[in-house]
This record gives C-alpha cells, structure tokens and sequence, in this order.
C-alpha cells in the first residue's frame, strides 16, 4: 500500500469542498457542497484527465489540489522524489515549497497575463518571488532558457501581451508556470478558448514539456475529444462526485457509466453522414446549492430506477483503475450485449 | 437558378481606415444561399467571418470601406433588394431585424441585463411587424415554448441572469426567429455551451430550419459542428473563402491545405491515437497580409516562386466546389 502510495504525486481521500451560502436568520448555514467525497490518485509522470460539464465541480477540486479552495473534510496528500505533503496539517513555510512544486494554467489567455507588464516581466516574476535566482543576469538567463522551449523568441521578451495573439499568449502562460520547475501542473481548460489549429499546437508542447521536465498534468477540460488524444488517465465528474475513472483507452471503448456515455455521444462528429442521436441527454446539470437525493445523476439519466432516487452509489472497482458509481452499470452491459 | 437564391453575395471586399493605414477585412468574397439552405463560415479568430456577417446588415463601424464592386443583394417573395442601395437607417430596417436575424456566441452579452427578457422580445417584434404589445407578447411566450424553455409564460418575465447558459441561448434563438426572418445568421452560438448542451442546440436549430425554412450562416471554428448542421461550407482565411462546396465533399475531399489543416487538427475519437497536427504558426496580423496567396507563410505545400507571388484564382473542382489554390490547381490539370 505504502509503496503504491509513493507512485501517486497526488492522493486524496474522502475529499469535500463546500462554500458558505450566507446563513438564514436563526436557521443553519446553508452550504454548497462543490467537491465531494472524491478519492483519487493521480500518478507521478501522468496526464490525468478530469472531464465534467461547467459546474460540476472540475476546477474547485483542482485548486483543493493546490490548497486555494477551503477543504471541509478529507485528505490530500503529494508525494515527490524529494518530499511528502499533507495538505491537511502543512506549515506555512511547507505551503511555500509546495507551491513551488505546483503551478495552474488558466483557461483564458488574455485575463491570465498582466497588460503592463512585459512577457520577461511575466516570466521571471514567479521566479523571482520564490527567491530561485541570485542576480539579474540569472533570472534572464533562466527566462530565455524557457521562453526557448516555449517557442518565444527574445524579441518576443520586450513586448506586451496585447501584441500577441492567443495561441501565442497561452505560450505565455505555460513558459510562467514551467519556469520554476514544477513537478506537476493543473491546467484549467487551457485549450478552450483556443482555435482548433492553435489548439493542436498547445496541446502538443504540454505533451512535450512533460518528457523533457518530467511533469505530472492534471488536465481539467469539458471536452472530451481533446482528453481523448492526451490524457492517459481519466476521471470523469458531475455534480462534485466522481461517477468513473479509467484508463484513456478502457474509457472510450467501453465507457460504463450512463453520463460519461452521454458525453461522449454529444461530440460533434466529423463525418456529415453520422447522425446518432442515440443518447442526447435532456436537460441540464443541476444547481449544486440543492443537489438531488440518491444519485446526482438521476434526473437526466434514461436508466434510473427507484433505488437511485433513494440511494447513493458506491464506486464499484472493474479493476485497479476503472471505477464506476453506478446502480445499474452491470445491468447496462448485459442489455447492451 | 439565380432567382431562387435568397442571399446573393458577390466581390464583397471591405477594408477598414485605422491609424495604420488601410486593412483589408474582407477580400473579394462571393457565395450564395438559397432558402432553407445552412451554409458553415468556418477559420481561425482574425480570418473575417463575423465581419462578413455583419457587412450583410451594414453593421460594421463607421471606418469600414467597401468597395465599389460589392454587391449584396437579398430575394424574397419575387423582390430583390441591394443592400447597398438602402440609404437611411429606416430603409436598413428592411435588412436588419427585419430580413435578416442575428444570434451571438455569449448571450449574456445579448441581452439587456437590467430589462427583461419579455420586455426586449416585445420591444423588437413590435418595432418589426408593425403588431400590438398584446400580439407580441402571445407570440413571445409561444416562440419561448417552441425552442423548449419550460415555464415560457414565468421564463418571459425574467432577467437573462436568472436563465442558464443554454437556456439564455434558446431565449436569443427564440427573439431572433419570432420575427420570422428569412436569413438566420448564427455567430459561434455554441462555443461558449458544454459539449451537452451544445448538441441540444444544434439539434433545436436543425429542427427549426426544417419547420421555417430559412437560410442560416452558421460562423464556427469547428468544422466537425459544420459537419453535423450544415448544407455547404466556406473556409475562411485572412478575409478570403479559399475553399468552398458542399459539406460532404469539402470534409471528405479536402482540396485547400488550410482546409485539410483544420481537418488534421480537430481532435476526433474514431482513433485516438493519432497524433494532433496544428496547422504551423499563427494567423498573420491584417496590418501585413502576404503577398502572393495569403496562406503561403504557413502552408505546407507551398511553391516558391509563385504562392509568394501571384493570389490563386477561383477554381472550380467539382460541383459547386471551388477552391484558390496553385497547388491544388497543378493537381486537376
């Protein structure tokens, strides 16, 4: 157990995240519950996808990763080759060294970077303020370093970010997070706001920054074509819970659970001759300040009986990777077959 | 032939006076669309999609120059009207809102946020059909039923915040069809959705264009949502079509590198395994479009000498297929 622990970068037990919603007048404080129950490993080396619609709870869980959301119960533990964390009961001077080890990617371009600084600013701030360099000549040296492994060229280093485009300005973003050397990277939707030609490129320097540095991506995305081709591991949620997690290539050949079948069905194929409507899910996710009782997934799910009004289902294990929470799934792949 | 085209677009070339000098947004694009027919505007941000959009309407700003060849001319029950011809804001009523109606990728932004829904669907429609706020507010509520909101007659009464984002998107599909136009031109409006809620909604605009039967320009940088909506698609790059045919034949049968770029790129589930190819480097700035074809600084294929040198002509490849290429020119000769 210990040894396989020592393979995650990341482990979370039980982990729960609510945000206060204010408090009635004399009646209880009303919370909304936006991660919950989630035990995930991610292991060191991986790209770990997370895939879930807006709202299900995606990005909360990354930050709870990064110990920027506030965690109402549960554990996350990090492992690296160097030193082992608890988020739970970290010293402020640990939380300093732990976040240097953790960076996040975010979804859009051109909020991420300050408009009066310019891109050498921009990458050598984090280095600076973690203390990583001795002089000026250092921090420069470190930020031509990255900016050529990005793709920015030194005259790029002069400019604002509003004389880039996009594709360019994630670049940006991604040369910020890689310049202190992390070992693992939460990038939140970092391709959606993205062109589908610009959005290839980006995803391809992840993949290659990862085997020349080493790192570990969780990758939050809401689509899961773009999981399809980079991730090797995938979870998928709704509603703050997990409903499946599995191996890229297990999960999208014989995905179990009603709603990651749903979301697969809803991508947009390229053939005009392909018109399946076969599982179109009706309606949308509901608000978690009052989530539905028994399985989250009930109220759009075409299966759902009167167990999974009444009853959460428990993660049921395939094999060591796949798991499923589902009352039905067994049921599903007999019908199907 | 001709007089059963609705939308009939033909050299529009349009440039916009900046400090900088002159930029050319739009490069002598023609196309057509007939009635009940979806046509796909795809390319890259920056390639001139929505301001050809918006130049069928006159919508540009104020610098915007168009050329004295343009020609954009709509057809409807026997009468052809030249939008260059309309002079007067009133007369362009014909065209906008009127003839023709617009949807955008983010709602929220759409809609007033201080009045609502109701108010803004009566305000347009009466503005429109020279009707009574009684009509218009009966037909309001049965159009918001139609694209299935629940609750219609409690849904017209609030604000756009109150609505999710996929339901603020069918309340905008709603406020443009009921004015029935004959034109629909749909901008991204299904970018900023979940992959769920956009199959919902491209389910709901195929279903409406087969109930109203009106054309409908669908702008997206997806071709694979163009696959699964469209009748016919151009591809857009720097202000130029530089391939366009029937959806079938141009996913299938890709003539223009760009086009098999944007193919190559998009990630798909039938092999996932197959490596992502970006189309390599980024979209030129319009303030120094290249000479020669504008593609040739990132094609793969292209031939010194003369994509750096000559524009490509329009060639026609198949039916109604055409595509402006050297290469692909070489190739059919």
């Amino acid at each position: 157990m210990n040894d396989q622990a020592q393979n995650n970068i990341i482990s979370t037990k039980n982990l729960s995240v609510s945000f206060p919603l204010g408090k009635t007048f004399f009646g209880p404080k009303l919370f909304v519950k936006a991660v919950s129950n989630i035990t995930l490993d991610i292991p060191r080396g991986s790209f770990f996808g997370l895939v879930g619609e807006s709202g299900s709870g995606k990005t909360t869980f990354g930050r709870a990763l990064l110990k920027a959301a506030p965690v109402s119960n549960g554990h996350v533990e990090y492992h690296d080759e160097e030193v082992s964390y608890n988020l739970n009961d970290i010293t402020k001077e640990e939380l300093k060294d732990y976040r240097k080890r953790m960076q996040l990617i975010f979804q859009d371009p051109y909020a991420a970077l300050s408009p009066r600084m310019t891109v050498r600013d921009i990458l050598a701030e984090p280095i600076e303020l973690m203390g990583l360099t001795s002089s000026r000549e250092e921090t420069d040296e470190k930020v031509r370093e990255i900016a050529a492994k990005c793709r920015l060229n030194l005259e790029h280093l002069r400019r604002f970010p509003h004389a880039f485009s996009g594709g360019q300005r994630q670049r940006i973003s991604i040369a910020r997070a890689l310049i202190s050397n992390p070992k693992f990277i939460v990038a939140d939707e970092s391709v959606a706001a993205l062109d589908v030609s610009i959005q290839a490129d980006v995803l391809n320097l992840l993949k290659s920054m990862q085997k020349e540095m080493g790192l570990t991506y969780l990758f939050i995305s809401h689509d899961l074509s773009v999981i399809a081709h980079i991730c090797d591991q995938v979870a998928v949620m709704y509603l703050g819970q997990l409903v499946e997690t599995a191996p890229t290539h297990e999960l999208f050949a014989g995905p179990k659970h009603p709603y990651t079948k749903a979301l697969l069905s809803a991508i947009p194929s390229l053939d005009p001759d392909d018109d399946s409507k076969a599982q179109r899910l009706e309606g949308e996710i509901p608000s978690p300040a009052s989530p539905p009782p028994g399985c989250k997934f009930h109220t759009r799910c075409p299966f759902a009986t009167d167990i999974c009004k009444k009853d959460e289902p428990q993660l049921d294990y395939l094999s060591v990777t796949h798991t499923v929470a589902c009352h039905h799934w067994k049921d599903l792949e007999t019908s199907n077959t | 032939m001709m007089s059963e085209q609705l939308l009939n677009v033909k050299n529009l070339t349009l440039q916009f006076k900046t400090d900088e000098g002159l930029i050319t947004a739009v490069d002598d694009v023609s196309f057509d669309l007939a009635p009940g027919e979806v046509m796909g505007l795809v390319g890259e941000s920056g390639s001139g999609k929505s301001v050809t959009a918006k130049a069928l309407m006159l919508l540009n700003p104020g610098n915007a120059v168009y050329s004295p060849e343009s020609s954009i001319s709509f057809t409807a029950n026997g009468v052809t009207v030249e939008v260059f011809d309309l002079k007067s804001a009133k007369e362009l009523m014909l065209v906008r809102g009127g003839a023709v109606s617009m949807i955008f990728q983010e709602p929220m932004a759409s809609f007033a946020p201080a009045i609502t829904i109701g108010v803004q669907m009566v305000e347009q429609l009466v503005l429109h059909k020279n009707i009574s706020v009684k009509e218009a507010k009966e037909i309001s509520i049965e159009m918001l039923n139609h694209v299935g909101i629940s609750e219609a007659a409690k849904r017209f009464d609030q604000y756009a915040f109150e609505l999710s984002g996929g339901m603020r998107q069918r309340a905008m599909i709603a406020m443009a069809l009921s004015t029935k136009p004959k034109l629909l031109i749909a901008d991204e409006p299904t970018t900023a959705l979940d992959v769920t809620i956009q199959a919902q909604v491209l389910d709901l605009m195929s279903d409406l264009v087969k109930e109203f039967g009106m054309g409908i320009i669908f702008i997206t940088h997806d071709l694979a949502v163009v696959a699964q909506t469209a009748d016919k698609v151009a591809v857009m790059y720097l202000g130029k079509i530089v391939e366009q045919g029937p959806v079938r034949e141009v996913i299938k049968n890709p003539k223009h590198p760009y086009t098999k770029g944007l193919i190559n790129a998009l990630p798909q589930l039938d092999d996932i395994d197959a490596p992502l190819e970006a189309i390599p480097g980024d979209i030129p700035s319009p303030l120094d479009r290249p000479v020669g074809c504008v593609f040739n600084t990132r094609c793969p294929e292209m031939i010194s000498g003369r994509c750096d040198v000559d524009s490509p002509k329009r060639l026609s490849v198949g039916h109604d297929h055409s595509v402006s290429c050297f290469v692909a020119e070489e190739q059919s000769s």
